[in-house]
């Protein structure tokens, strides 16, 4: 039985950038490659791309990414495993078989793991909408998406079945550490102290660079040198679950106890019960100590049974959004950009435009905090106007960036830039389910 | 002088709920922000940007406090107008929290 593994993180989201990536497959000495490239509207709107073709539904960059570290990942024996399946995990492992052969790559073994999709489940079945109470089928056609968070398990089948890529759908995040971490040890997954340490590990590493110094420089406060180089997050694990925090040597970033500090409590509620598929994780004992420059250690966290049901995540079509944004600068900006929306909000009432909400920004003064706050605080030399407005119709979302643009010409004085976008809104509600009713299959092929 | 002085932190989002980490750079200002951090300093100071109670969870070996409320209806991330639509700023707001 193996003592220790290293595994690595080579995206947190899906548009992330794919260079650090290529430097833990070359040089990261990994065992393991994660891929975390989902976010709850992700995957629904990979379903509306695979409603429209039944081939899509994979995330856009998954050949990309994997054209730039598998030929390292082959080479230095490094199992990749991906959220990037993403409403079409089928699809996307089709694809990465594809881009293996295309180097050469002929026989690797991918998996693909179905069975996060629950459309049919959750219509028809009587579950309520957590945030409302309404039932899942009050959203009738507007539901487009229903994805059950998954967890490691059938990550630990396809790369017990030798999968050298292991390709999922909506797998949580921390769960796509979890199960090469539970293979590798060989651990049983109600072992609940090591997969609450697992997932410890699995959150520190999820979002790749906001671990290693990403989200965090503060010029003259909290600087970080070598930003524009920021390398990816490593981490060793010893076979009790216990961790180090590391990175590629050479890459730009920093790892200390204050960047792994705060993504450990990132997008954390009670720290003592984080719910994950796999486990309820216990943060609230977790210790983190500096052994040498970079490369931080992590002890203390442990779990409880994992929750009886998954969560799930609803996706559904909810009116439009359409935007508008124009600047003003010297003095006076900020009066004329308030008269500017002003301008805009009446002329939509005039020509019948009626909005469920609109918003009008100053950018620079009041777009993040508000009116209140920004009052007391010197008015800067130049604003940005935004006016946003959510309607029924993609022609109504339409209107409200014209208005904005019809500024120029007819508004107040001195207006440039403007900018106008219409875009449909896609809106996230969750229900649960019980977990037998969510069954996952791994669909092992080698390229 | 303001809580950024000696903490940093992260906003993180789940829909409408918030959470934002307090972290003392220094351990050894871990009591002083736990006494003047309170849940009902972080609801006044944030007052308009929130809705209903803040909850704050304490983890002394990290030198660190964790702050959970929510955001005002509408305020979800996949349906708000706002700017910021995860509130990622409420942190930076939270850190220039005036403390003794």
């Amino acid at each position: 039985m193996r003592t220790s593994l290293r595994i690595g993180c080579g995206a947190g989201y899906s548009g992330d950038r794919i260079e650090p990536a290529v430097e833990l497959a070359e040089q990261g000495r990994l065992d393991y490659l994660v891929f975390e490239c989902l976010a709850e509207r992700t995957i629904a709107l990979a379903q509306l791309r695979k409603a429209h073709d039944p081939d899509a539904g994979y995330d856009p960059l998954l050949a990309e990414r994997l054209r730039a570290v598998l030929p390292s990942c082959a080479a230095n024996g490094v199992t990749i495993v991906t959220n990037m399946g993403a409403a079409n995990p089928v699809a996307g492992a089709a694809m990465v078989r594809d881009v293996a052969r295309e180097l050469g790559l002929a026989g690797l073994p991918v998996a693909a793991i179905t069975g996060d999709d629950v459309l049919d489940v959750v219509t028809g079945g009587g579950f309520a909408i957590d945030e409302t109470g309404a039932p899942v089928e009050s959203l009738g056609d507007a539901l487009v998406s229903a994805n059950a968070y998954i967890g490691a398990s059938p990550i630990v089948d396809a790369l017990g079945q030798g999968a050298r890529v292991v390709v999922t759908g909506r797998a949580a995040d921390p769960s796509l550490f979890v199960g090469p971490i539970r293979h590798a040890f060989g651990w049983n997954e109600d072992d609940w102290p090591l997969i609450g340490r697992a997932t410890a590990v699995g959150h520190l590493l999820e979002c790749a660079g906001q671990v290693t110094g990403g989200y965090f420089a503060d010029p003259g406060r909290t600087d970080v040198a070598g930003l524009a180089r920021l390398g990816f997050p490593i981490a060793e694990v010893a076979a009790d679950g216990c961790a180090v925090v590391t990175k590629v040597p050479g890459t730009g970033g920093a790892v200390t106890i204050a960047t792994c500090s705060e993504q450990l409590l990132y997008e954390i509620g009670d720290p003592a019960a984080y719910v994950t598929p796999d486990v309820v994780a216990d943060f609230s004992g977790v210790r983190l100590a500096l052994d040498v420059l970079n490369r931080v250690r992590v002890t203390g966290a442990t779990g409880h049974p994992a929750p009886a049901n998954l969560k799930v995540a609803l996706g559904y079509r909810d009116g439009f959004i359409g935007e508008g944004q124009i600047s003003y600068g010297g003095s006076g900006a900020a009066a004329r950009a308030r008269l500017a929306g002003t301008i805009v909000e009446e002329r939509l009432r005039l020509v019948g435009v009626r909005p469920d909400a609109i918003r009008c920004d100053l950018i620079g003064i009041d777009a993040l905090y508000g009116a209140a706050r920004s009052s007391r605080h010197p008015e800067p030399y130049e604003v940005r106007l935004r006016v946003a407005a959510r309607t029924r119709t993609r022609a109504e979302a339409d209107r409200i960036g014209r208005e904005v643009e019809a500024l120029y010409t007819n508004g107040p004085y001195g207006g440039g830039g403007a900018t106008a976008s219409t875009r449909e809104v896609l809106a996230i509600a969750s229900t649960y389910v019980p977990r037998d009713r969510v069954t996952c299959r791994v669909l092992l092929e080698v390229a | 002088m303001r809580l950024r002085t000696i903490a940093h932190g992260r906003a993180g989002d789940k829909g409408r709920r918030v959470n934002l980490s307090v972290i003392a750079f220094d351990p050894a200002d871990y009591e002083r922000l736990a006494r003047e951090v309170t849940a009902e300093r972080v609801r006044e100071h944030l007052a308009e940007l929130i809705a209903g109670p803040v909850i704050r969870y304490e983890l002394p070996h990290l030198a660190a406090l964790n702050f959970v409320l929510e955001r005002p209806a509408g305020g979800g991330v996949t349906e708000t107008l706002a700017l910021d639509p995860h509130g990622k700023s409420l942190s930076a707001a939270l850190l220039d929290l005036e403390i003794p």
